[in-house]
């Protein structure tokens, strides 16, 4: 009985030493990275590449990403002849420029359409900025949209005609986060809350500033 | 051709749905499980720039004892309605038409943004936020019931 006593006392020990140990690796490992360990979002730092593209915007110039160093980028794919899914996100992006307050200034939402064939400079802008006047619209040629897209395995098709014409395109509804150096850093879908986007990108944000 | 024929019929409908609507006193009766049963609110419609096509929303709700399907729409404002369902499966967005939206007896169903809603098309003079267009809503069997929607800047979350 005794002799069983004193065996299980070690072994309850040695388990005791296991959990500490465990604990202070992944107190050790989290204080070391430095990283915020708390995004609501996907974070996708690293894996992901720099924004790159050279598209046309309102105006009819080129728009490349140089153009926003310096801004966080909210980039969204979809098309102006989408008159449901694509304005729901965009007011989404909307309300999240409205709760980031003052913050928003160094904030641009890029809504790249995926249908240059209808989607010219001019409207393409006009249909962007009537949801956020930070929201910027780009279009440009099939091969610098397709390039841009693929870059963040973005996918879209063009549907058939439709009786009575016009057509539809399907297309990824994710929303790339980008820090001021052009780096992708968060991934959302059009399922993460307000609430969710503003606290990513406020702490994204401050992180930056305190750099 | 079949667009100029889709037109043609569009406008005949649309007078005997609003000839219908007109002949029907109000709060009457009579229609058998159609738009007298159904109390439509929140009608509003998501405006966007230019001529491009515009979503409408409403929350429908059926006060009757039988199943009501909305199947359509007509308006004197766009040259084309279609009953529309976005989807979000698998990170991409799509549009299907529909043929119908059930509204079961003693239920609701709503025309929202991401869901079900109707697209209007080619409108005969630009729609501005404020504005107020009258919007046909056609039920299976035939029965009809014209609502008022209420125009909204695109950024709206949500309707009145």
């Amino acid at each position: 009985m005794t002799v069983s006593l004193r065996r299980a006392r070690p072994r309850r020990a040695t388990t005791a030493l296991r959990i500490a140990i465990a604990v202070c690796v992944a107190l050790l490992a989290a204080c070391h990275s430095g990283a915020p360990r708390a995004w609501r979002l996907t974070d996708v730092r690293g894996h992901l590449p720099d924004l790159r593209f050279r598209l046309v915007g309102g105006a009819g110039g080129v728009v490349s990403a140089r153009d926003f160093r310096g801004k966080n980028v909210l980039l969204y794919f979809g098309y102006t002849h989408c008159p449901d899914a694509c304005p729901l996100t965009m007011t989404h992006l909307h309300q999240v420029m409205v709760g980031l307050g003052p913050l928003a200034k160094d904030v641009r939402i890029l809504f790249v359409s995926v249908d240059p064939a209808r989607d010219t400079p001019q409207i393409v802008q006009e249909y962007a900025a009537a949801f956020d006047p930070r929201a910027v619209g780009l279009t440009g040629a099939m091969t610098e949209i397709k390039t841009l897209a693929q870059r963040y395995r973005v996918a879209f098709k063009r549907g058939p005609d439709l009786p009575g014409g016009g057509y539809e395109v399907t297309h990824s509804s994710a929303i790339y986060v980008f820090d001021t150096r052009g780096r992708a850093r968060l991934l959302a879908s059009p399922a993460d809350t307000d609430g969710d986007i503003v606290h990513d990108l406020k702490m994204l944000i401050a992180a930056e500033g305190s750099r | 051709m079949t667009w100029a024929i889709g037109e043609r019929l569009g406008a005949a409908l649309l007078g005997a749905a609003l000839l219908g609507a007109a002949a029907r006193p109000a709060g009457a009766a009579a229609a058998p499980a159609g738009a007298a049963a159904i109390r439509v609110r929140h009608a509003w419609i998501r405006v966007l720039p230019g001529d491009l096509p515009a979503a409408a929303y409403a929350r429908l709700e059926n006060r009757g004892d039988e199943s009501a399907a909305l199947v359509g729409a007509l308006s004197g404002r766009y040259r084309r309605i279609m009953l529309h369902e976005s989807l979000t499966s698998g990170g991409m967005s799509t549009m299907r038409r529909v043929s119908q939206l059930t509204i079961p007896a003693h239920g609701r169903a709503a025309l929202s943004p991401g869901g079900y809603h109707l697209m209007l098309m080619g409108a005969t003079r630009p729609v501005k936020p404020g504005d107020r267009i009258s919007i046909t809503l056609l039920f299976a069997g035939g029965s009809t019931e014209t609502v008022t929607f209420l125009a909204m800047p695109a950024n709206a979350s949500a309707g009145p």
